[in-house]
């Protein structure tokens, strides 16, 4: 393979942007994501023939074609069984996988769980805007209970998936939420994502503006970014709300969340949750965080950030590692030594 | 006291004392049940049987069940061998040996045994209870008339390898599990079998030494059984067979498909990746693979079919020489795949071993009725190459080449094996690796003029782009592309152009293809046509046939897409075509509707390969009709 060095230092956003025409609706909550992974690409020092982005089938699968790097648009839930190939037959590669909830928890959720599971070191990007966009309207495993859309007159009966939960379950080693229109928190989990070795998966809260306008707008208009947004800092107490009216989340006696108030030129009560990375009981509890249900008192926030970060073998050395092993082995990769195992026999 | 072990012949070395009767060849089958080793037993003899220096095709014939309820019908389990001092080409139709282990074993096959055959039954085990399990009144060894039919020997296997074992402190359950190495012995005898491989392979197979002894004892038990006791007269030879010089193994069709596989990507300067989901009778290419790391074989189990599919084609993008591995229902489940394979024309290689459909139908017996499904099974204008091994041993040249044509053509090969082959095992002349061709795999790195769907003259294929070249970032996927430039396009001349240059690409495979054989009679007026693993019993046929001066030639399709070029022409040349296949004739409908031709098929759907002898009579009766 010619392999001319690339100077990735002088990598630059512009570097990362395909000729092609981008071709989502106005106004889409996947432009403000393609454009802070495009800005953040030249800052991992990778050059970008190292990059592959891997998608499966539906808006935000079109993402691939927007990147000036490998890319494969692929078939509809299967980007993460797509990617494990690529990843696997070549560890060296920066893998990218970008899904959406209707194809990567509907159609695709057997792929998603397994790889998270494995932990291959790849990063996921699952945008969720709770309904189906390309084929036009229908209510998708996230769409919240009641949701009106075409497919759902009378308005939704499954109930939704929670996706972070659902990830911590498939027991995936790093699990992230943040929203198309927080540029910097989307950036900083980005850069988190990346530097985590293993399976990272992202959910990007994202607004359709077509089918599910203004769906998370209770978490990203004024009051809900005042008041909705539990910022994640690893380490840190678990608070929320603007300074005139900061909130902390404890566990009541019940072990259920309760929010209360906190002044924190008072000290913060102990009582108040400190933020793990690495505390399976915390993640989930924070997954488990019921933000989304109308009229809920107190409501909650949504927990944004990291909720888990957690180091585990990685999938391709555990494999490649057992290769190499073998490879040591007398006479390894000795065809002819192969073919005369077993009885053999001469005919003269 | 037990027997210790040794042979008893007068000069200790294992060949008998007793009168030899030479045989061309014998066909025997072993029948027991599905926990009574009977696949152990063939295979053993088989090897036998093949450093004897006979011909060898073999049959294993067993239920899907891993161990139905002892004794019962559903849970029979045989091993058929046909083992010659002539080439031959079938397990043999019906068996000249019977060896039964219990009467259900005797009830599923006494019926096919030849008349005056040999019928060695264990006799032990036809207790009231198993008579019972096997819907026997009385005791059909005991019935009227069975000895003027078959040859029988009643032997108390059981209660001889019991005895053989008494004092080795081994639990009852262990040494009953041992009487199948007294039928081994016992047969190793009647048929003067070379006895040191086996004693070798106990000495390597059992881990604790009063296992190696209990077994060994029973092998020597059987052997001096036949030696020793007046029940058998005399034993028999099967003569070496005239065999090409050179160093030989058994092996089966599997087994060759792996070996063929890694071959392939050695000579490709290429990593081997197989993705898989495991189904029967297709996980013994995975099982094989997986030991083999010490070859850079990279292997995964998928969570499921659609995954292994998906986890090879991305293997492909990155480099790698991508298989997936299956049975007809996972073929339906990599449809999509292939789909997104033709479109973004990376190689790949999808292997179906074949068994009885549809659905879970009968999943350990063969049948050819994926035909249809590989050339035409998808959405789509979706033309695929195909090509099918025509033995256990053409296997590994079948996988061989499916690797050669995926690369040069950048295109998905589906190989389609079946049970039969994957199972059944032939004596393999094993090539150097040295002598096996290289094949020609270069990643494209080229800068100048690039796209992604920039054509070869020759092949009509594209450039394999690998992640990490520098210069050449490109996207591919499912969407219709550009001719010119490789950018989706959803322009219509295009859509039907592209569509068109696909379908050139597979259809330029014919121009290399190796000329068709025509075999048999060369004045003949009928031609016999047949595919895949069929071909062992045509050929027998068809030779039957013309020395009872029956004017008929033979020509067997190896790759079904494309199809051989010939082909049409050669149809044409006959006045009758006769078109024999495990299925309800799927490629007579594809030569019907190629060629405008009033071809006749001849088919079987029993989960069986042909018996020579009714392929025999059904061309016969052909020839007759239509005269």
């Amino acid at each position: 393979m010619s392999t001319t060095a690339v100077d990735v230092t002088k990598q630059t956003r512009k570097d990362f942007v395909s000729d092609q025409d981008v071709r989502w609706c106005p106004g889409c909550g996947d432009y403000a994501i393609l454009a802070q992974v495009q800005k953040v690409m030249p800052e991992l020092g990778v050059p970008r023939e190292n990059v592959v982005f891997v998608s499966g089938i539906g808006c935000s699968s079109r993402f691939p074609y927007y990147m000036n790097t490998y890319g494969f648009h692929s078939i509809h839930g299967r980007a993460p069984a797509l990617a494990t190939g690529v990843k696997l037959a070549r560890p060296d590669l920066s893998v990218w996988i970008v899904t959406g909830d209707g194809d990567g928890l509907s159609i695709g959720g057997n792929h998603l769980i397994h790889i998270l599971r494995r932990n291959l070191d790849v990063n996921i990007l699952l945008f969720n805007n709770e309904v189906y966009g390309l084929t036009k309207g229908q209510y998708s495993p996230t769409s919240r209970l009641g949701q009106i859309t075409k497919s759902s007159p009378m308005g939704v009966v499954d109930q939704p998936f929670d996706t972070a939960a659902l990830a911590l379950g498939a027991g995936a080693t790093f699990v992230a939420r943040t929203i198309d229109v927080e540029q910097k928190h989307l950036q900083s989990v980005l850069h988190a994502a990346v530097e985590h070795k293993g399976t990272s998966f992202v959910e990007i809260l994202q607004n359709c503006p077509i089918f599910n306008d203004g769906v998370f707008s209770e978490v990203t208009d004024d009051d809900g970014r005042a008041y909705r947004q539990l910022l994640l800092e690893n380490g840190k107490p678990m608070l929320f709300g603007p300074e005139s009216d900061r909130k902390g989340i404890r566990l009541s006696r019940e072990m259920r969340p309760e929010v209360v108030s906190v002044n924190e030129d008072e000290g913060i009560d102990e009582d108040i949750l400190v933020h793990d990375v690495a505390n399976d009981a915390k993640s989930f509890f924070l997954a488990s965080l019921d933000w989304q249900t109308a009229g809920a008192q107190p409501p909650m926030p949504v927990p944004l950030g990291v909720l888990r970060a957690v180091d585990r073998p990685i999938y391709e050395q555990s494999v490649h590692g057992q290769i190499d092993a073998a490879r040591q082995k007398e006479a390894a990769g000795d065809f002819d030594r192969l073919f005369a195992t077993g009885d053999s026999w001469v005919v003269d | 006291m037990g027997a210790p072990s040794g042979f008893t012949s007068s000069d200790k070395s294992g060949r008998s004392t007793k009168p030899v009767e030479s045989r061309e060849h014998v066909v025997i089958r072993f029948a027991g049940d599905s926990g009574d080793g009977m696949q152990l037993t063939g295979t053993q003899f088989t090897n036998q049987s093949a450093m004897a220096g006979n011909d060898i095709v073999t049959l294993p014939d067993f239920p899907a069940e891993i161990r139905a309820p002892a004794g019962t019908l559903a849970g029979v389990s045989g091993f058929q061998l046909n083992f010659s001092s002539q080439h031959i080409f079938t397990p043999g139709d019906e068996p000249d040996v019977l060896v039964v282990m219990n009467p259900a074993a005797y009830a599923v096959n006494v019926d096919d045994l030849v008349e005056g055959g040999i019928l060695i039954a264990d006799n032990d085990a036809f207790s009231k209870s198993n008579l019972r399990k096997a819907g026997f009144e009385g005791n059909p060894l005991e019935a009227e008339g069975l000895t003027d039919r078959y040859r029988l020997f009643s032997v108390p296997i059981t209660k001889m390898t019991v005895e053989a074992l008494k004092d080795l402190g081994l639990p009852q359950k262990s040494v009953v599990r041992c009487k199948n190495f007294f039928a081994l012995g016992l047969c190793s005898w009647l048929f003067n079998r070379p006895t040191d491989a086996t004693l070798r392979w106990i000495e390597a197979k059992f881990k604790k030494p009063e296992l190696i002894e209990a077994n060994r004892r029973a092998f020597h038990a059987g052997w001096n059984y036949g030696e020793t006791t007046e029940a058998f007269a005399a034993t028999y030879q099967v003569p070496e067979a005239d065999i090409e010089p050179g160093r030989y193994t058994n092996i089966t069709g599997n087994k060759a498909l792996a070996w063929g596989l890694m071959a392939a990507a050695a000579k490709a300067d290429k990593q081997l990746f197989y993705a898989s989901y495991p189904i029967t009778p297709a996980s013994d290419i995975l099982h094989e693979l997986a030991a083999h790391k010490d070859f850079g074989v990279i292997t995964f189990q998928a969570e499921d079919e659609i995954a292994a599919a998906g986890v090879a084609l991305g293997a492909s993008f990155s480099g790698s020489v991508a298989v997936t591995g299956t049975s007809g229902p996972g073929v339906s489940l990599k449809g999509e795949t292939l789909g997104l394979a033709v479109m973004v024309e990376l190689p790949m290689i999808v292997v179906n071993v074949q068994r009885g459909g549809p659905s879970t139908g009968l999943p350990t017996k063969p049948e050819q009725s994926d035909l249809l499904q590989a050339l035409y099974g998808r959405h789509g204008e979706c033309p695929v190459a195909v090509i099918a091994p025509s033995s256990p041993t053409d296997c590994f040249d079948a996988a061989f080449e499916a690797v050669r044509v995926a690369i040069r053509y950048m295109t998905p090969v589906i190989v389609l094996s079946d049970g039969f082959l994957a199972n059944g095992s032939r004596p393999w002349k094993t090539p150097s690796f040295a002598d096996l061709p290289e094949i020609a795999a270069k990643f494209w790195t080229e800068t100048l003029g690039f796209h992604p769907y920039l054509r070869d003259e020759d092949t009509l294929s594209r450039p394999w782009v690998v992640p990490g070249t520098p210069g050449l970032e490109h996207r591919v996927g499912g969407l219709e592309k550009d001719y010119n430039s490789g950018n989706i396009s959803y322009m219509p001349q295009n859509h039907e152009r592209m569509i068109r240059v696909r379908a050139s690409k597979i259809e330029r495979i014919a121009d290399e293809l190796q000329p068709l054989e025509v075999m048999g009679d060369p004045d003949a007026d009928t031609l016999v046509i047949s595919w895949g693993s069929t071909y062992g019993a045509l050929y027998a046929a068809v030779k039957e046939l013309n020395s009872q001066g029956q004017p008929i030639a033979h020509a067997h399709l190896r790759w079904l897409n494309p199809l051989p070029p010939e082909i049409g022409e050669l149809i044409a040349r006959y006045k009758r075509v006769i078109v024999a296949e495990l299925n309800m004739g799927q490629l007579v409908r594809v030569l019907r509707e190629r060629f405008l031709v009033d071809a006749v098929p001849i088919n079987r759907m029993q989960g069986q390969p042909f018996k020579t002898g009714e392929l025999v009579a059904e061309i016969k009766g052909l020839m007759e009709k239509r005269a």
